[in-house]
């Protein structure tokens, strides 16, 4: 009996490990005739579903391979959008002139000529960022400010119902601030700055407004785990409320809150349906905040049903590029900051 | 100075604090004003098809409920061995962290992940596939809240069993499981309260349906997806629906949460 319980304890324990491990080997397995097809160009290639003609003999092969990245090396990892669509161009008018000499190719009779179809993921990952990268600019201030004013500020009788009103927030399921972004918050935003309804900014903030619950929970529990004796000697020494925050809550809950600013930094990363209804899910760079585009998750989602075949191994490809980057971003936090409790 | 800073700084969290809260109170307002209008008899007996909701709501316990009632041994269990069986050592603490790494995966991989597993080779969406999305969700979150749990437990009851002769088995199951129970109990609420808004992993892995079925082995009726798919929608009654539905789940997703919170008070006092 006792051996009987601690093996399947074991087995539920090692099952943690199994789910991990067979996610990225399927993930690998699904996505390996796109990582084949695209190797590690996908990720800087910004043509998605384009098609275009190649030719099969190796060295030609070769020399265009060459020519792509020379073009994406000018393009660099730049986000403005400008220089992006000239690049665009350039890309276009390149391959006319292979189409060209392609043509000319056929009629003497020598080479092979296939159309492939481009997928490159460069839009959806620098959407991807970019938005997390806004909401994070926006939910920090908000979140320190709802902690510190939770725990230090507020009084007893205040901060408890709101600290419960936080932590129930947190559990809103975020289809629901992406309908909210959809309907009301997207047009108050296109009134103030101008712009689309579904854009990189209100994604960025929606996704900020959603992670601001969660983050200010951690951080406010961070923050409650000063010990009062070190506060009082600061006050005690004359420290104002600000001094005292500054120089000795923060350095103390340090660790706790830079993890918590990565935890929502992770769960902002991976969030699908908050940005699906308020990104606009086109295959475009942004050029302005207010312009639409793409991100990991919501391709994942939109496309998903619809494909099968080598676009479908693209999007298991891309499943795995944002495990990857989550995956990155969980190991940081856990490794580096919340290491000690 | 020091003092206008410090009036400054202070101004400048509540004000952080009253923006943020604006911005919650917002989104529960527009989710109350717009959906308590939809809020009807018809919603909780008719179907999608026939513009209720009765078969999706069915549809998304369901799912989740199979899920948990899956999920909580083999959380639990996860969650005994770690803490009483593992012991600090190098792998456990391995294990731990990965748990952890899965709690905070995106969840839209997991839906890649069943997708690739179950709705591939079966040729289609079905409730098993969103019940094993769902379980995948949930279980790093029970093995969690089970290990917190039971190191709360004194090492001192954990002794005092061993003494008077009861084996590990009983001593975990009957002394310290049954201190821990409240916790544990909490930490399966929060954990449903998780899976039961979850749309992203369930958008192609049990698809959503518009009749009633409670057939898991077919495409299932899910309400997170029905609202995602109704919100989008441009007919006016269509989005009204989906406004209904989302007031319906956030509902459902609190009281769950504040059942999860009355459970380890009463414990606490």
């Amino acid at each position: 009996m006792e051996l009987i319980f601690r093996k399947i304890a074991q087995l539920s324990a090692s099952l943690v490990f199994v789910i991990l491990a067979a996610t990225t080997i399927v993930l690998y397995i699904s996505a390996k005739p796109a990582i084949e097809e695209f190797g590690a160009q996908f990720i800087f290639e910004e043509r998605w579903g384009v098609e275009e003609t190649i030719e099969l003999s190796p060295s030609e092969q070769a020399a265009q391979d060459a020519l792509k990245l020379e073009s994406i090396e000018s393009t660099g990892e730049s986000s403005d959008g400008e220089s992006f669509v000239e690049d665009d161009d350039d890309f276009i008018m390149d391959d006319e002139d292979d189409f060209i000499t392609d043509d000319d190719d056929e009629e003497m009779g020598s080479g092979s000529q296939r159309t492939k179809v481009i997928y490159g993921a460069l839009v959806p990952i620098v959407g991807t960022i970019f938005s997390t990268l806004i909401a994070m600019l926006f939910a920090i201030p908000i979140a320190m400010g709802i902690a510190v004013f939770l725990s230090e500020i507020a009084p007893g009788a205040l901060a408890k119902p709101v600290g419960v009103a936080i932590e129930l927030l947190a559990s809103i399921p975020s289809i629901i601030y992406g309908m909210w972004g959809l309907f009301y918050f997207g047009p108050f935003i296109a009134d103030l700055f101008g712009g689309n309804t579904v854009s990189l900014l209100v994604a960025g903030l929606v996704l900020g407004i959603m992670v601001i619950p969660f983050m200010a929970a951690l951080s406010r529990d961070a923050i409650s785990t000063v010990p009062d004796m070190l506060k009082e000697s600061a006050y005690a020494m004359g420290a104002t409320k600000l001094e005292v925050i500054k120089d000795v809550v923060f350095p103390y809950a340090k660790s706790g809150i830079i993890g918590s600013i990565i935890l929502s930094f992770g769960r902002a990363l991976g969030e699908t349906m908050a940005v699906a209804f308020v990104i606009g899910g086109v295959y475009q760079f942004a050029g302005k905040v207010t312009d639409p585009t793409n991100s990991i998750p919501v391709v994942l989602a939109n496309s998903f049903a619809e494909s099968s075949g080598l676009s479908l191994s693209v999007l298991f490809y891309l499943a795995l590029v944002l495990f990857v980057l989550s995956f990155v971003v969980i190991g940081v936090a856990k490794f580096y900051f919340l290491r000690k409790k | 100075m020091r003092l206008l800073m410090n009036r400054l700084f202070l101004i400048f969290s509540t004000l952080a604090a009253l923006v943020g809260l604006f911005f919650l109170a917002w989104i529960l307002y527009t989710l109350c004003a717009k959906g308590i209008v939809g809020l009807n008899l018809d919603i909780f007996t008719k179907d999608l098809i026939d513009g209720g909701l009765r078969n999706v709501i069915v549809g998304q316990i369901m799912m989740s409920g199979v899920a948990t009632i899956i999920g909580i041994p083999v959380g639990i269990l996860a969650g005994i061995y770690l803490q009483e069986y593992g012991g600090n050592s190098k792998s456990t603490e391995f294990l731990r962290d990965l748990s952890d790494v899965m709690m905070s995966a995106p969840s839209i991989v997991v839906g890649t992940f069943v997708y690739a597993i179950v709705v591939v080779p079966t040729g289609h969406t079905s409730g098993w596939a969103g019940v094993l999305a769902l379980f995948i969700l949930m279980v790093p979150i029970i093995v969690r809240t089970t290990d917190d749990m039971l190191k709360l437990v004194p090492i001192e009851l954990r002794e005092a069993g061993i003494a008077i002769g009861a084996s590990k088995y009983h001593v975990t199951m009957n002394i310290v499981v049954r201190y821990a129970k409240a916790g544990i109990l909490t930490g399966i609420l929060l954990a449903f309260a998780r899976v039961v808004g979850e749309t992203a992993p369930l958008i192609y892995t049990s698809g959503s349906s518009e009749f009633w079925s409670t057939d898991l082995t077919s495409t299932f009726p899910s309400l997170t997806v029905s609202i995602y798919n109704l919100a989008t929608m441009p007919d006016d009654e269509m989005v009204q629906l989906g406004w209904t539905g989302a007031f319906l789940l956030t509902t459902m997703v609190l009281i769950i949460n504040l059942l999860g919170r009355y459970a380890s008070n009463k414990k606490r006092s």
